[in-house]
């Protein structure tokens, strides 16, 4: 244990942390815009700067650790005056579009402008005629509000892609894309901009016409219910199913579903191809699928193993392929006239839904996927006070959902679902423990030995996509990948900011869902053995909807 | 007698400008932990107007490479390097030391910045500490210098060195060049002694041709500095803007781009000395920000030219 002080104050801290930590820890402020703790600090935006007794100079608080004895000063004359000019510097080349940004009350930037009392135009606009950049249909990169922070370029490495990157023109280092390679969407750069100057291509305005003529479905994600309370400044992790659902009614749609329910097809699906490869022997170790980027980057970077991945469809597009033929059948509407909204923690599921090997009967399975954030921004768009609204129950027949279903929002979950199916599968026995801890929790890379009867299955589950470069795959049988950190409660379309804490926090409240539902597993809903008799009962209208082909693209 | 006590007899100090003692860090190198340790020889010389490494690899090169080999025998290093400026050349066989041209701009010549060079990363500067006695290319314990200081060694070694030191003398005057004098001539002795010192009235830059001081002729008496140069102006003839825009430009398009004040306060800089509009209060702003709050010591060492020439010259 080491032991400073801070601005007078005895505290204490572990070896190894910075000043900056230890100062929030304890309550003090330093104001840090470039520092992300997912990421080694930048020690870009020299703002955290402190003074350090008996030392000459200044020093950033994000990059420097704390040292026994150490006394620290946080503010002075002198610090305020440098973090004054600064500022004044990193507003002077970003070009401020606060009403339509992702950061909006929460901006970092703008809340030091006021306490430092700085003039944000003091300088003219050194990136007025800087251009925006589109990543596919998923993301939109708008450089002149790029506060060269770099942490972009970090995070885009550290997910093992490295298509943001840093070349020199016109006399400045900037973050630019690399030609040679490709984006998979998954929207992490967006997450870690402190600038706001990443952000989803939106599908608001889209969204808001079909609303006023067709008959609209939204569908949400496991992980929007703990997290879309926190864009109405609820606390994190915040469970609001309820008010997500009445919130979407207001806004005109004529059903909403939980994609939850969906994701019990995906695990019976995936869990009775896993249980024909164990036996057949072939195309093992088998991946999940239901992460975009993830099968996008197997297609572009890994073609050699997209024969592993799992043929089984991710929950919404199965949803949506149901919604526009079993539902539409039985309520007797055109499914041409259905339009399908999914509200995904997702970036790279706005990609998903362009595949054109997903239509069912030439239709595509969802029309429009709109992100958390940009749930957030319609909701408020049409003053629903979502803190207050009261809490309206989903519609038949997908409402109900399992604790299965719910968990495949966090890391492992996908994992922790099959397993579940697929023990009581195999061995025609109830599991005992049915909470497969091993696969929980943040870790880059978690693994598991599971017993099914004679067999003996390895799994893994990769937790951000860079780490699956840091396991040797021919170990498992299994593995889940998700590329967001977290899965998807840290997902790329989530509110900001996102940290290890806050997705905790979201993940929590999943698994609490999950322990307090009476169905815990995917093959006990009613719901799914509904459907399973009455629609999925030929191979046909399996393979059409729940099943889907992959493209390795040769580079 | 071994080497570290003749290095410390003669009171060896760095000769890229930072004037660290090199005893010390060589001790530090050999003492530091590591699997794996490296040797560089800095021979990027960036600075417009320093010539002397260029001169010293074109006619002692043989020096040198003893020096280099004395430092990696004497850390045990697994290999040396050579950081060359991409417009010099060494066509001579060198042995086993790698040489490495450096590909970017004055930033690239900053001791952090080389390791990262070298392992084939983003060229920028990297937080210290770890110093790189400790913690350099790739990681290990690495001894860097300049190719003077190699030069040194290898005198020091030799039984030969007699303190003297290179300096390039250039600008207006009648002899440019790089002459090899005593280290601690003054400023004014070396001037006089190259047959340099001026008739008309001047002012000299002195440590470098971009980051060096502004000294006006009464400030001559006392040694020589930072990178050992001297170039000569000639007070009347020099237009002061022209000579700022062109350091503000190399600082500008030659750094690194990582911390807000070398980023955007070189470029406002360079904007308003450009358009020969300039708001001191800002740049008196920016200077102190540069010197207070940069990330290394090129962004520290910016505002000394400016304000060296504004205060005196002005």
């Amino acid at each position: 244990m080491i032991k400073l002080k801070i601005n007078n104050i005895e505290v204490s801290a572990k070896k190894g942390e910075s000043i900056l930590d230890v100062a929030i820890r304890n309550g003090i402020k330093i104001p840090a815009v470039c520092r992300h703790s997912d990421l080694e600090p930048q020690s870009s935006c020299r703002l955290c700067l402190v003074s350090i007794k008996g030392r000459d100079g200044f020093f950033t608080s994000c990059s420097t650790n704390v040292e026994n004895g150490m006394e620290i000063i946080t503010d002075s004359p002198e610090i305020k005056k440098l973090r004054k000019i600064n500022l004044e510097l990193l507003f002077s080349q970003h070009i401020e579009q606060c009403s339509q940004c992702n950061w909006k009350y929460k901006c970092k930037l703008l809340s030091l402008a006021k306490d430092y009392n700085i003039k944000i135009t003091k300088f003219n606009d050194r990136k007025k005629s800087f251009k925006e950049k589109k990543f596919g249909p998923s993301i939109v990169f708008d450089s002149s509000k790029c506060i060269d922070c770099k942490n972009c370029v970090q995070m885009c490495e550290k997910q093992g892609i490295g298509y943001l990157t840093v070349k020199e023109k016109d006399g400045f280092f900037q973050v630019v894309t690399d030609s040679s390679k490709e984006c998979v969407y998954c929207g992490q750069c967006i997450t870690h901009c402190p600038s706001g100057a990443f952000e989803e291509i939106s599908s608001i305005e889209k969204v808001e016409k079909a609303l006023e003529k067709k008959y609209v479905i939204f569908q949400f994600a496991p992980a929007i219910r703990s997290s879309i309370g926190e864009e109405f400044n609820m606390p994190y992790g915040s469970i609001s199913t309820g008010k997500l659902v009445s919130s979407i009614k207001k806004l005109g749609a004529k059903k909403v579903f939980d994609v939850s329910v969906s994701a019990d097809v995906t695990t019976i699906e995936e869990g009775n191809e896993l249980i024909e490869r164990l036996n057949n022997g072939k195309n093992l170790p088998m991946f999940t699928s239901c992460c975009p980027s993830w099968v996008r980057y197997v297609e572009i970077y890994k073609p050699e193993i997209v024969k592993n991945l799992t043929s089984v469809r991710s929950p919404h597009i199965i949803l949506g392929g149901l919604i526009k033929t079993y539902f539409s059948e039985k309520e007797k509407i055109n499914p041409k006239n259905i339009i399908v909204v999914s509200v995904m923690p997702c970036t790279s599921k706005k990609y998903e839904i362009l595949r054109d090997e997903l239509k069912v009967d030439g239709l595509r399975p969802v029309d429009y996927v709109l992100t958390t954030r940009e749930l957030g921004k319609l909701i408020k768009k049409n003053n629903i006070d979502f803190k207050n609204i009261e809490e309206d129950a989903l519609d038949s027949p997908w409402n109900k959902p399992t604790g299965a279903g719910v968990i495949y929002g966090n890391t492992g979950g996908v994992m922790e679902s099959a397993l579940r199916t697929v023990y009581e599968k195999l061995t025609g026995k109830k599991l005992k423990n049915i909470n497969f801890k091993e696969v929980r929790g943040l870790e880059g890379v978690k693994e598991a030995k599971v017993k099914i009867g004679n067999k003996n299955i390895n799994v893994a589950v990769v937790n951000g996509l860079g780490n699956i470069n840091k396991i040797d795959l021919k170990k498992y049988e299994y593995i889940e990948v998700m590329a967001c950190p977290g899965g998807c409660i840290g997902g790329g379309g989530q509110p900001i900011p996102i940290n290890n804490e806050i997705r905790k926090k979201r993940a929590q409240s999943l698994y609490k869902i999950d322990s307090g539902d009476s169905v815990r597993m995917a093959h006990d809903s009613l719901t799914v053995k509904m459907i399973y008799k009455e629609f999925l009962n030929n191979k046909k209208n399996i393979h059409k909807t729940c099943h889907t082909t992959y493209f390795p693209k040769n580079k | 007698m071994d080497i570290i006590k003749k290095i410390k007899e003669a009171g060896l100090k760095g000769r890229g400008g930072g004037s660290f003692s090199t005893a010390l860090k060589w001790e530090l190198a050999k003492k530091a932990q590591g699997k794996e340790k490296y040797v560089i020889c800095n021979a990027a010389e960036g600075e417009p107007n320093v010539f002397k490494d260029k001169y010293i690899l074109d006619n002692y090169l043989e020096d040198v490479i003893n020096g280099i080999k004395i430092a990696k025998n004497f850390i045990s290093a697994k290999s040396a390097y050579i950081y060359l400026n991409k417009n010099y050349t060494i066509s001579e066989d060198i042995g086993d030391i790698i040489i490495f041209k450096k590909d970017s701009g004055y930033i690239g010549g900053e001791e952090t910045s080389i390791c990262e060079a070298i392992e084939g990363k983003r060229v920028e500067p990297r937080r210290k500490p770890p110093f790189l006695t400790e913690s350099g290319l790739f990681g290990c314990p690495t001894l860097l210098n300049n190719v003077e200081t190699f030069y040194c060694v290898s005198k020091i070694a030799k039984g030969e060195y007699n303190h003297s030191r290179f300096f390039s003398i250039n600008g207006d005057v009648l002899n440019q060049g790089v002459y090899e004098l005593r280290e601690d001539i003054t400023i004014f002795q070396a001037l006089k002694e190259t047959k340099n010192y001026p008739e008309f009235d001047f002012f000299a830059q002195v440590g470098g041709g971009a980051s060096g001081e502004i000294m006006l002729p009464q400030e001559l008496n006392r040694p020589v500095f930072g990178a050992g140069s001297i170039t000569i102006y000639n007070r009347e003839k020099t237009d002061k803007y022209e000579l700022m825009e062109k350091w503000a430009e190399f600082f500008h398009t030659g750094n690194c781009d990582k911390c807000v004040p070398c980023r955007e306060g070189a470029f406002r800089i360079y904007e308003m000395i450009k358009e020969r509009n300039i708001d001191y209060d800002k740049l008196d702003s920016i200077f102190f920000s540069l010197k207070k709050s940069s990330f290394c010591s090129l962004g520290k060492s910016i505002p000394l030219p400016f304000e060296s020439l504004i205060k005196k010259i002005r």
